[in-house]
């Protein structure tokens, strides 16, 4: 056994903003390359793209997809208060910064989530 | 006559050995207005006389009694009994991210190994000046210089930091901390030497701002804040040379 | 790798970052009105070549986007695994061509 049980040290906003970083950092630069290739096959073959489409049009889908927007956004809104943090006078509030940049996330992920089962714009 | 109405049995795991080691339970009276330094004090005088632990000034200056009170860095003669026990339990072992002497003494030889490492300490200009220097207080510089000033080098926000547990060569938050003070210093005779000395993976840039160094200085310094200070004028350095 | 690099790794991954952030609400943006009614390719072709502005815009997201995420890998290896130094700059390299030979036949393909 190591000499230290649970870390609690951890237990604090910042540190959970950084675990969600990286955790959705991680996420979307390994579905990068398989977003790119699937889009690709619009060129090779157009119903290749359309096929890959239909066959993703269902709800289960659409709700990864919306993981994946909720990670997008918050990955983005907690980069923005790094860079304010790394480039900016320091503020004590980062815990409403976090507050405000995982709300505005699950926002963005819900509107998502809306127009992914609307029937028409 | 004191009353110790107020007094009950608490369950305490302390670690024991080195870092291969184990923890061993005692069970202790105590008072919830006590300090953790006070139950390790007890233990060790009624009940092991072979429990190895520090501590020097018991009133919260020094930093000596340093130790993981259930699973956080803390300064133990400065943690109450009632704060810190959970379902009647409380576990306590050396600092996290330091070779393990005994039981609850860690070895701090590499937290100031990189301390030097980080060339975290004044360097006199080339002449003696001839009259005292004339420092404003209230000076951006001084005013950043000051506010993290005040460290004495406990190693709990060492102890904390995940980034100094996962890069071997991390300087660490309170080498870094150091630093920044320095870099704000006018006096000293190396500012641009002490920043050269960080801006690099093995020192500020590899911080993530988780602020566990923040959130558990026992003196409320900011090693986050003044690292984000030396991360703005390394990214001077890297695009025009010099900060 | 010298300091030297580190701060260059490090300026690029915040200039990536701070290039990154109004695509990325620019890309939420346009697929939230394109997901509804659902996805076809005619449709994101029709919106894709009706001007440069996309080509471009896309080019640069995917560089971009790619630089910054395999530096990003490249600091999750470090901290998270034993590999050598070498070993991880060259898989974060080596996700960085993927993303760009991949990016390069996509914006070929909605051009």
């Amino acid at each position: 056994m190591t000499a230290h049980r649970k870390n609690t040290a951890r237990n604090h906003p910042a540190w959970w903003a950084f675990a969600l970083h990286r955790l959705s950092g991680l996420t979307l630069v390994l579905f990068l390359p398989v977003h790119l290739f699937v889009l690709s096959r619009a060129l090779e073959d157009g119903n290749q793209l359309d096929h890959f489409l239909t066959w993703a049009d269902t709800p289960v889908v659409k709700l990864a997809e919306t993981a994946l927007v909720v990670l997008f956004a918050a990955h983005m809104t907690g980069g923005i208060r790094l860079l304010a943090v790394e480039f900016l006078p320091w503020q004590d509030r980062q815990k409403t910064f976090i507050a405000v940049g995982v709300g505005v996330a699950l926002a963005t992920g819900l509107v998502f989530l809306l127009s992914a089962f609307s029937g028409g714009a | 006559m004191t009353d110790i109405s107020d007094q009950y049995q608490l369950t305490v795991n302390i670690w024991r050995g080195n870092s291969d080691g184990a923890y061993q339970t005692f069970e202790v009276p105590v008072r919830d207005s006590q300090t953790v330094l006070d139950v390790v004090t007890w233990i060790q005088r009624h009940l092991d006389p072979d429990l190895t632990y520090r501590y020097a000034c018991r009133v919260g200056m020094c930093g000596t009694c340093a130790m993981t009170v259930q699973g956080k860095p803390k300064w133990t003669c400065r943690t109450r009994i009632g704060t810190v026990v959970e379902n009647n339990e409380l576990t306590l072992g050396p600092l996290r991210n330091l070779p393990v002497i005994k039981d609850l003494a860690t070895d701090m030889v590499p937290f100031f190994d990189k301390w030097a490492e980080a060339g975290a300490q004044f360097v006199p200009g080339d002449q003696v000046p001839e009259q005292m220097a004339a420092v404003a207080p209230d000076s951006r510089a001084r005013r950043a210089a000051d506010v993290a000033i005040e460290c004495i080098g406990c190693g709990v926000c060492y102890a904390a930091c995940d980034t100094v547990a996962w890069r071997e060569d991390y300087l660490g938050p309170a080498a870094l901390n150091r630093v920044w003070t320095l870099v704000n210093d006018e006096r000293d005779g190396d500012r641009d030497g002490h920043l050269r000395k960080v801006a690099g993976e093995s020192g500020c840039l590899s911080c993530h701002s988780h602020q566990s160094c923040a959130e558990l200085c026992p003196k409320h310094l900011n090693p986050t804040a003044s690292i984000a200070g030396l991360k703005r004028k390394s990214f001077l350095l890297a695009l025009v040379g010099r900060s | 790798m010298t300091q030297r690099q580190e701060r260059l790794l490090y300026v690029l991954q915040r200039l990536s970052a701070l290039v990154l952030a109004p695509l990325v609400i620019l890309h939420i943006g346009v697929m939230i009105v394109a997901v509804q009614g659902g996805l076809n390719t005619a449709e994101m072709l029709a919106r894709t070549q009706s001007s440069t502005f996309w080509p471009v815009i896309y080019a640069t997201f995917f560089v971009v986007a790619g630089v910054h995420g395999c530096i990003g890998l490249r600091n999750i290896l470090t901290e998270t695994t034993e590999l050598p130094a070498r070993s991880v700059n060259r898989i974060s390299g080596g996700l960085l061509i993927l993303i760009l030979v991949f990016g390069f036949e996509t914006v070929r393909a909605i051009a």
